[in-house]
């Protein structure tokens, strides 16, 4: 059939079965613009900055483990972009985001709004193209897809020529793709998976280091099940959240720098770590040197990069962890679960010397509290989005997240502003289920114009701000490492969240009691339109307990043992 | 401990032959911050593959990492970490006229060169042989007073 380039691109869109496309038009994509004016093959929501489109296809890809679409125009638009590229690349989420370029002809001319955009993101993505032809459009496109989804997941960035946009040739949409240099490993080498059964049942302590590559395989039952099988307990990363579900009694909690006593003891002791999809962030590990220091590692990935990147490894697996687990399952049916009853003992006993807890209070709100309330309202069906810092890691401990996909966070990169325009993306998605950003005060600024895109659209996301007016983890850190000189980092000067949300068309809570909270709370989840709750919390509260950076897992500030615990202040 | 000890290697990087493929080769040793010694880049005949050859240093587990992130890219067919191989690498040098020619003729000769191009002015001795020789080749060159010394590079093939 012969079309434009720009219908090939909302053809191959559809074709895809992708329903929303997150963009921003301007001069360069003007054409598809028109023709996704003209089609009616999927919606486009305008997010109000390109930066928050690309995490809102982010949020839409986390939350239904499909590929995400986000399309920008060249130079600023593509710009803009690049921050959401790169916290999909570096949490492996599947993104398509289509960029325009100026015309060919202009290419390299320094012409208006053009940029180097396969330059500026090759080491954020997991490919890019440049298109250079009509005729090779429609395979790049179906290779772009491809790319995203397939092996370890990614972004992928197409940037197309104006001019091509234009140019009407044949659409041949192909059927599958034949790229000879890109051909993941799926299947783990059945020998190393018949070796590592065979550590796991001589192990006398062994332990599930579970990252979030389970989630991007969706082997969470298979890990669950594995779990249960052999008795072994388990560590979730904060990419996992949700993995083993807050109620397993195998889950010890998330281990690293604001991991629980529990956790990063069994790291420090374990005698096997079986790594599922994780990749040993310094977050996590601390002090290399230290980590896991008596143990055998067993790593399953289906990247062969990460495995002996950062420790050695002794049973490296490259594969899917979905059919990695179903192989090596079978192996153990006669495991000996007995075997690990002195270990479940032992941390059984850590974890009532130091469970993970605050010190609630009746003066201030706890920000604690808000999360713990947040489970208990909002119920398992919620989604949680979060943006990055104190807030981020509250919610990761305390939050019941009860299956995958419940918990959308920015982990490696550490983007401020990611949670609201994510949470926009998950509530597209999931239309019937309550989504709630939970933020802070210095976070939600960076992305707050989303107010009006929520607004337009109805899409009504709770955010819930943890007001401690300042930028808390940062001042956690000047408090404990930098003697208290808090620069640069004090935000007593705010603006009226209720009221911006109100002058955006949405709704705005102030809350200063936990009375309060629950009342806003209770309403915002039976209304229709997108809403900031300003919660004031306690000030100079501090995510416990940590593990300073470069320190071992095993030293960690505890509530018990650290001065300005949280105490009101 | 061997695995620390920063060592020479050379590595052939098959890529599919399109545009900024070698972009993305560079791109990625700059990034994560591996050394390139040399960088040598040709298509191979009757295909649509070019081979580049990179002589690198690092320790066993920066090897095994850049082989691995190379690995990655999209456009990489295949990565080759040369063990047994034959090394050839091939200069041009510019000599005076007035020098002594037929040493320099001899010079050449002893490292699988000779002299190529005569001018008014220069002449242009080429020489090819392994990267070691190579290096003595340069400083025996040196009491001839070369004007100009280009160096092509690794070119390794496993044997």
């Amino acid at each position: 059939m012969q079309m434009s380039g720009a219908q090939m691109v909302c053809e191959a869109i559809i074709a895809e079965g992708v329903k929303t496309v997150f963009g921003y038009p301007g001069g360069a994509i003007m054409h598809v613009y028109d023709e996704i004016y003209k089609q009616d093959g999927f919606e486009h929501i305008l997010n109000r900055h390109e930066q928050a489109a690309v995490h809102a296809a982010d949020g839409y890809a986390r939350a239904t483990g499909e590929v995400g679409v986000a399309m920008v125009t060249s130079g600023p638009g593509f710009t803009n972009a690049v921050t959401g590229l790169a916290t999909a690349y570096m949490d492996s989420i599947p993104l398509v985001v289509i960029s325009g370029q100026v015309p060919l002809s202009l290419i390299g001319t320094d012409g208006f709004q053009e940029i180097d955009a396969v330059g500026i993101s090759r080491p954020c993505t997991k490919h890019n193209f440049l298109v250079r032809t009509l005729e090779e459009l429609p395979r790049v496109l179906k290779e772009a897809f491809y790319i995203a989804r397939s092996g370890r997941p990614g972004p992928v960035l197409v940037d197309i020529p104006k001019d091509i946009t234009v140019d009407i040739g044949k659409f041949v949409y192909p059927d599958s793709v034949d790229i000879p240099s890109y051909k993941p490993t799926y299947k783990g080498n059945k020998r190393q998976i018949e070796k590592a059964v065979e550590a796991i049942k001589t192990a006398k302590k062994p332990l599930l280091y579970i990252g979030g590559g389970v989630v991007l395989s969706n082997a969470s039952d298979l890990v669950r099940k594995l779990a249960e099988k052999t008795q072994i307990p388990a560590v979730e990363t904060l990419m996992a959240r949700g993995v083993m579900g807050a109620k397993n009694p195998l889950l010890l909690g998330m281990l690293g720098m604001h991991g629980n006593y529990a956790s990063n003891m069994a790291m420090s002791e374990t005698d096997l770590v079986i790594s599922l999809g994780a990749r040993f962030d310094d977050r996590v590990t601390g002090k290399l040197s230290e980590f896991a220091k008596y143990a055998d590692i067993i790593h399953v990935d289906i990247d062969a990069a990460n495995i002996g990147k950062l420790v050695d490894v002794d049973y490296p697996i490259v594969g899917d962890i979905t059919q990695v687990l179903e192989k090596m399952a079978p192996l153990l049916d006669d495991v000996d679960t007995d075997r690990y009853n002195a270990w479940r003992e032992i941390l059984k006993r850590y974890n009532e010397l130091h469970p993970q807890s605050y010190v609630d209070s009746d003066k201030v709100i706890k920000p604690q509290w808000v999360i713990e309330r947040i489970g208990e309202l909002a119920g398992e069906d919620a989604i949680i989005t979060s943006d990055v810092g104190q807030h981020q890691m509250w919610a990761a401990q305390h939050y019941p997240f009860d299956r995958p996909r419940q918990w959308i966070s920015s982990g490696g990169l550490g983007t401020m502003g990611f949670g609201f325009p994510a949470a926009i993306g998950v509530k597209r998605a999931f239309p019937e289920k309550t989504v709630i950003n939970i933020t802070g005060d210095g976070s939600i600024l960076m992305n707050m114009q989303e107010l009006v895109t929520a607004a337009e659209y109805e899409i009504p996301v709770i955010n819930v701000i943890l007001n401690n007016h300042f930028l808390g983890m940062v001042r956690q850190w000047q408090t404990f490492f930098y003697e208290k000189r808090y620069s640069e980092t004090d935000l007593t000067f705010q603006p009226n969240f209720k009221a911006l949300a109100e002058a955006c068309g949405g709704i705005g809570y102030d809350v200063e009691t936990k009375e309060e909270f629950d009342a806003a709370l209770q309403d915002a989840i039976k209304q229709d339109k997108v809403c900031f709750m300003n919660v004031s919390t306690n000030r100079f509260e501090n995510v416990l307990p940590m593990v300073p950076s470069g320190g071992a897992l095993f030293n960690m500030m505890l509530p018990s043992t650290t001065e300005n615990n949280g105490e009101v202040e | 401990m061997a695995e620390f000890t920063n060592e020479r290697r050379v590595i052939s990087v098959i890529v599919m032959n399109e545009s900024s493929v070698l972009a993305r080769v560079t791109a990625l040793f700059a990034g994560r911050g591996y050394n390139i010694e040399s960088l040598t880049v040709a298509p191979i005949p009757s295909s649509n593959m070019s081979h580049i050859t990179i002589a690198t240093n690092g320790s066993a587990k920066v090897m095994e990492q850049i082989t691995k992130q190379l690995h990655k890219l999209i456009p990489v067919y295949k990565v080759i970490e040369h063990e047994e191989m034959v090394e050839k690498e091939m200069v041009l040098v510019k000599f005076p006229i007035a020098e002594n020619l037929s040493d320099i003729s001899a010079l050449c000769a002893t490292y699988n060169g000779g002299i190529v191009n005569v001018g008014t002015e220069m002449v242009i001795a080429q020489v090819a042989d392994e990267p070691k020789r190579i290096k003595h080749f340069i400083e025996a060159a040196q009491r001839y007073n070369p004007c100009e010394i280009v160096r092509g590079g690794v070119v390794a093939i496993e044997r």
